[in-house]
């Protein structure tokens, strides 16, 4: 770990401003930061401690969306009321990520902001172009089981690894971030990025931009919904493929539907062609079906991946069928 | 449920402590955070080693730059190939008590990369952070960055037979009969070739040794190793000093499970380190570092077996080809278990090894038998499954009476009792035979078997036993503890053939100013430390006994040995309670203010000699598979072994349920992925790297069968550190089989290969 | 607060201590390197293991995660701090009854681990015992008999 200067953000402008200049770092819960900074994978010059901002409330707003505050942490969330009763999808992805340990400590913001666990990208013996620009990818030709099946590109085929992100896609929920220019809301779809020839960059963030909130519109979605995380042990493992999926139905039709993908891309990965498919179609395996080629269109694995198409599109049928049951409790 | 192990109630017993449940004696340092493992121990002024390890894997090194390194405050010295301080220079006095032929590894020692994550420099400094920070700003430059050599399976003609370096290795008989020709009339047949991953130890405690430098220069090290006795002759012929010079201690290991049988490269840094700079150094490995020395090795089998129609065995063909590093030829038994598990007429067996750019493999919780068996039992399901037969019954035609391979009867052998009793528990006489015959839900479910068999090992060993006025017995022998029960199943021992309570027995290890012992190793700890120990106390018997004797007017005098009884810390003669003498009393009137005793016990060759002896188990598992994603969950598994006398049936009922584990770990979780570009373990860390977590484990079921062996050793011991995971791995193979009518034939099986 | 070392103080087992280290230091590392605290061990080093838990403000977590200079002013319970004197903690006595280890450097993290998982209500069956306490490896396999431990404690807290 390299050393830095650290300080402690007494308000939120303190925090923006310090963020913008180069080489400056937030810190909150720490989880992935800290470990990235003892691997020397991220080297900031200063830390900026966060955690005192005022940013650790769960609220209901006027227009009927909960706001969770970017230092709430996602054990918090996982267990709070609110959420456990109208967003049990959040719930479910985050019970099924990380560690108690590591979820009493790690934040909303964070969760958002974590960074892939490509073994190349954490491993400085190798080259890696998320880490270094122009470098090269080792895993394209390395071991690239955990990698990505879409929307991965010549320079990069890592995924993202959280599990909270992908139910907040298929939530549609919506990242508040202040930044020097004030305060603004970006549609979580577009927040985190694929990685094109700059893979180095993960999200649309800028330098000082501070993630102050999560907002989860007010929904019809937690009845049938599930979040099915299929990994190589039972607990406490980095998704091979994940779905979450939300339905509103009408009888044995569904009405609306919404449906996201983690552990296969950049991103979680969404398309509303997909849901489309499924919009006044029956409660069946054939419509899941149909659904799960949409979303699957283009995909592309490698030399240790490729099984994971296959693993995508029976999830995706499985985890609809699940919701369509009735959201798990 | 977890459900209470089943013990023979008749087990026969040294006297009131062994054979009983009983706590740890450790257990209150263990709880309380008390219990000193060799990163724990301080001294004011220590100093703090940070290794620098190789990014490439066959490779010179051009330059160092350091300048940055040393710079940092804090930071005292960065040693390299170039200012490192002489150390032996013939690979003679690098070899320890687990070398294999070649030229051990030696650290610092030219401009030389032999594998990927070599240690290439030690930075130095007064804190950690300090020595962490400057290890990141020391730069290599290489020259002629070659392309490793790392791929096995391409070079499977080209492995060499590893001759007979390697202590504890018997080579593989030439053929017997005609194998192939035999394997071509038979009337059944399976042939088939197996993979089993590398798999890293990484226990718990990464590798670490602290090297306290005495005021006279004499080193007094803390260490995680499985042998102490070992590390310091290590030591003294590497850093050139009298062995009176070395003191090595390990009273706490946290887990070792092999990788703590040779002595690492930090801990020649540490010491080195320490001798140089006159200053106490402590070296601790990062968990990533935990990848860069031994592994199981990587190992592709081929198994052919032929049978009657009856399911006798006519042919059988067992060959494995091996990695070992490019420095040193490693080698384990593997093809031999199933010749001795199985007589048959007809057989071959072959092992050879292959080198290649990585680090000399190492000694792995229960070497090669976890891997060969893992081969031949499931070949013999696929036996079974080609004659329609069930696979226990295949197991119990060809059972062996005697040893396969020697022809030698067994000096125990309770694997039939073993097979009845799991099979009775898991309630094997339901099983369906068709495979895919039973579906709970999305899942199928599957049953499968497996037969588990291990050396019973003794090996020369010494104890000291010494009895204090106050009536305190204290027993001693270098052995170690890394959470196998040694501290306690010692004390109990002590305190049977003493008549003592357990409290008033204490015992050391872990220490090399005590008694020698072996490595603690190959299950074999308890029947050579633990006769060692009952001999010391024999003979503190006999002292205590002849004393008595002396004492005027002593109720002993007219008596043998044979009529007193030791019990409850008093001499005494059944029948007379008014005779009794407290041990302290007759010390007291002889004026012996200690008696003691040391001695060095060896394996009754003479009365072993015609027999062969082994552990044997029999592991049954249950499996549930979700069809449609893959995914594998073990939901059940009874295990049931013959080793011989049971000391402590919770720490041994504990020690085999770890093995269960580690049977699952390797079925289903444990690989080190090598990237073959770059010849490096790739996931050299704990979160891609898969071992078991708690929600893996579900309902496992330890059966424990009475085995009576007085030829084994004087304690009829057989050792349970290894039998609890060999056969785990195949059973579960098996069963996957049995669930969805795919034969998997690699571990570890993982979702992907049931899509 | 800047550069180089900061002044801080927490509570660490009911005791408040003053410390001044450089802001890279983990909070594992001062209670390992800087308090005396060795009962908090060190597996990984990258939250990947749980040997490190402790509690702070009453909640689990990975103390190798955490910077020491941020937790000024929290109270940071570890494996020593559990015992009331001579009278074990009901977690440390289940975890002798039921030989819930073997090598014992996972114990201190199980155990801490244990104790916010009943805090949490989180152990009131053997599977919720089994995910929730899926952040703490024992690589010797004693994960059934650490189900019987927390089981039997569970009833004494």
């Amino acid at each position: 770990m390299k050393k830095f200067a650290f300080n402690r953000a007494e308000t939120l402008e303190d925090a923006v401003s310090a963020g913008a200049s180069a080489g400056v770092r937030f810190i909150a819960g720490g989880t992935n930061l800290i470990d990235l900074m003892k691997e020397n994978v991220e080297r900031p010059d200063r830390l900026v401690d966060i955690t005192r901002l005022p940013l650790g409330e769960v609220k209901r707003q006027a227009d009927g969306s909960l706001s969770l505050g970017a230092l709430v942490s996602n054990a918090a969330v996982a267990e709070h009321p609110l959420v456990r009763g109208h967003y049990p999808l959040l719930s479910l992805a985050l019970l099924s990520g990380a560690s108690p340990q590591l979820r009493n400590l790690a934040t909303v913001g964070g969760n958002l902001l974590q960074r892939t666990r490509c073994c190349y990208f954490y491993d400085l013996a190798t080259v890696c172009n998320k880490r270094t620009p122009q470098t090269g990818c080792a895993a394209r030709n390395g071991i690239n089981r955990q990698h990505a099946i879409l929307g991965h590109s010549q320079a990069c085929i890592a995924v993202h690894p959280s599990d909270m992100c992908v139910a907040l896609a298929a939530l549609e929920a919506r990242v508040r971030v202040l930044g020097r220019q004030g305060e603004r809301t970006i549609p979580i779809a577009d927040f985190h990025r694929l990685p094109g020839n700059e893979p180095e960059f993960d999200t649309i963030l800028r330098a000082g931009d501070l993630i102050t909130a999560v907002e989860l519109p007010s929904n019809d979605w937690s009845e049938h919904s599930h979040y099915l995380k299929i990994r190589d042990r039972a607990s406490y493992a980095f998704a091979l493929v994940s779905v979450a999926v939300a339905l509103q139905l009408d009888g044995e039709y569904i009405v609306e539907a919404r449906l996201a993908l983690g552990g296969v891309a950049h991103k979680p990965w969404r398309l509303e062609s997909a849901e489309l498919a499924l919009r006044g179609q029956r409660t069946s395996n054939s419509s899941y079906q149909r659904a799960a080629e949409t979303l699957l269109q283009g995909a592309e694995g490698f030399e240790h991946n490729r099984f994971k198409i296959e693993l995508a599109r029976r999830a995706i049928v499985r985890a609809c069928a699940e919701a369509a049951k009735g959201t798990r409790r | 449920m977890i459900s209470l192990p089943h013990f023979p109630e008749h087990l026969q017993k040294l006297g009131p402590h062994t054979g009983k449940p009983l706590d740890r004696v450790d257990g209150l340092a263990k709880v309380t955070g008390k219990a000193l493992y060799a990163a724990e121990h301080h001294r004011p002024g220590l100093l703090y080693g940070v290794v620098v390890s190789s990014s490439v894997a066959r490779a010179r090194i051009r330059s160092f730059d350091t300048a940055d390194a040393l710079a940092e405050a804090g930071v005292v010295q960065v040693f390299t190939h170039q200012n490192r301080p002489k150390l032996a220079s013939r690979s003679k006095k690098w070899r320890d008590q687990d070398t294999p032929k070649g030229s051990p590894f030696r650290p610092l020692e030219d401009d030389r990369v032999l594998f990927s994550g070599q240690p290439l420099a030690l930075v130095v400094a007064t804190s950690f952070e300090a020595a962490r920070h400057a290890a990141a700003l020391v730069r290599i430059e290489f020259d002629e960055i070659e392309q490793p050599e790392t791929r096995l399976l391409e070079r499977l003609g080209q492995g060499k037979a590893p001759g007979r370096a390697k202590g504890g290795f018997t080579p593989p008989p030439g053929p017997h009969g005609h194998p192939q020709q035999a394997l071509k009339s038979a009337f059944a047949r399976v042939n088939a070739d197996y993979l089993v991953s590398a798999e890293h130890h990484n226990p718990m405690e990464p590798h670490a040794a602290t090297v306290f430098y005495e005021e006279d220069g004499s080193l007094t090290v803390y260490s995680k190793t499985q042998g102490p006795v070992g590390e310091q002759a290590f030591l003294s012929a590497v850093l050139g000093l009298k062995k009176d010079r070395v003191r090595v201690l390990a009273p706490f290991v946290g887990g070792a499970f092999g990788s703590g049988l040779r002595p690492q490269y930090h801990l020649v840094l540490a010491a080195m380190a320490a001798l140089e700079l006159k200053r106490s150094v402590r070296v601790v490995l990062s968990r990533q570092q935990m990848f860069t020395f031994g592994h199981r090795p990587y190992t592709w089998q081929h198994v052919a077996l032929g049978a009657e129609r009856d399911g006798k065995l006519v042919s059988l063909v067992h060959e494995a080809v091996a990695e070992t590093s490019k420095f040193e030829s490693y080698v384990e038994n593997v093809v031999t278990w199933s010749a001795r598990l199985y007589p048959c007429p007809n057989y071959s067996l072959n092992h050879r090894v292959v080198p290649l750019d990585v680090y000399t493999p190492l000694d792995m919780r229960a070497p090669g038998a976890v891997t060969g068996l893992f081969a031949i039992e499931s070949a013999m399901d696929e036996l079974a499954h080609e004659l329609g037969m069930d696979p226990l019954q295949l197991r119990l035609v060809n059972y062996g009476e005697k040893d396969g391979l020697t022809g030698h009867p067994y000096s125990s052998k309770e694997l039939r009792a073993c097979y009845q009793q799991a099979a009775g528990r898991f309630g094997w006489e339901q099983r369906w035979s068709e495979p895919r015959g039973r579906r709970e839900g999305s899942k199928l479910v599957g049953w499968g078997m497996a037969t588990g068999v291990w050396d019973a090992m003794q090996v020369p060993a010494s104890a000291r036993a010494r009895l204090h006025l106050d009536g305190r017995l204290e027993v001693a022998s270098a052995t170690t503890d890394i959470g196998t029960g040694t501290y306690t199943v010692m004390t109990q021992i002590a305190a049977d053939v003493m008549g003592l309570s357990l409290e008033s027995v204490e015992f050391k290890l872990g220490d090399t100013s005590l008694p020698e012992a072996p490595l603690q190793g190959g299950s074999f700890t308890v029947a050579s430390v633990g006769s060692a120990i009952k001999a010391a106390c024999d003979g503190l018997r006999d002292q205590l006994f002849k004393l008595a004797q002396k004492m005027p007017n002593s109720p002993f005098y007219a008596r043998s040995q044979a009529e007193v009884e030791f019990r409850d810390g008093r001499l005494g003669l059944p029948g007379h309670p008014e005779a009794a003498l407290s041990y302290a009393q007759i010390l007291r009137q002889q004026g012996v203010s200690v008696l003691e005793e040391e001695v060095k016990v060896l394996p009754n060759l003479l009365k072993q000699r015609g027999y062969s002896l082994a552990t044997h188990s029999a592991v049954f598992a249950e499996v549930q598979v979700d069809e449609e994603l893959g995914t594998i969950e073990v939901t059940r598994m009874v295990t049931a072994v013959a080793a011989g006398r049971i000391l402590n049936p919770k720490t041994s009922r504990n020690q085999l349920l770890g093995g269960m584990v580690w049977g699952i770990s390797s079925a289903l979780h444990e690989k080190s992925e090598l990237d073959l570009e770059l010849g490096r373990f790739i996931n050299h860390n704990l979160a891609e790297y898969h071992i078991p977590v708690q929600a893996d484990i579900r309902h496992l079921e330890v059966v424990f069968v009475e085995e009576q062996d007085e030829i084994v050793n004087p304690l009829g011991i057989k050792g349970l550190g290894e039998i609890g995971v060999i056969g785990v791995a195949a059973a579960i193979a098996n069963a996957v089989f049995h669930a969805t009518g795919r034969r998997v034939r690699h571990l570890p099986i993982r979702l992907d290969d049931l899509l | 607060m800047d550069d180089a070392s900061s002044s801080f103080e927490i509570t660490i087992n009911g005791t408040k201590r003053h410390f001044n280290v450089e802001p890279w230091v983990t909070l594992l590392d001062l209670l390992r390197e800087r308090a005396g605290l060795t009962g908090t061990k060190k597996g990984c080093d990258h939250g990947q293991c749980g040997a490190c838990t402790v509690l702070v403000d009453g909640q689990r977590v990975n103390s190798c995660l955490m910077l020491a200079v941020m937790q000024d002013g929290k109270e940071v319970t570890t494996i020593e701090g559990l015992a009331a004197g001579n009278e074990l903690h009901p977690l440390q006595r289940g975890f002798i009854q039921h030989d819930a280890f073997q090598c014992g450097y996972c114990t201190p993290g199980q155990i801490c681990s244990a104790l916010g998982l009943i805090r949490e209500g989180k152990a009131d069956s053997v599977d919720s015992i089994r995910e929730f306490m899926s952040g703490n490896l024992c690589r010797c396999g004693a994960y059934s008999n650490i189900v019987a431990a927390i089981e039997q404690a569970r009833g004494q807290l």
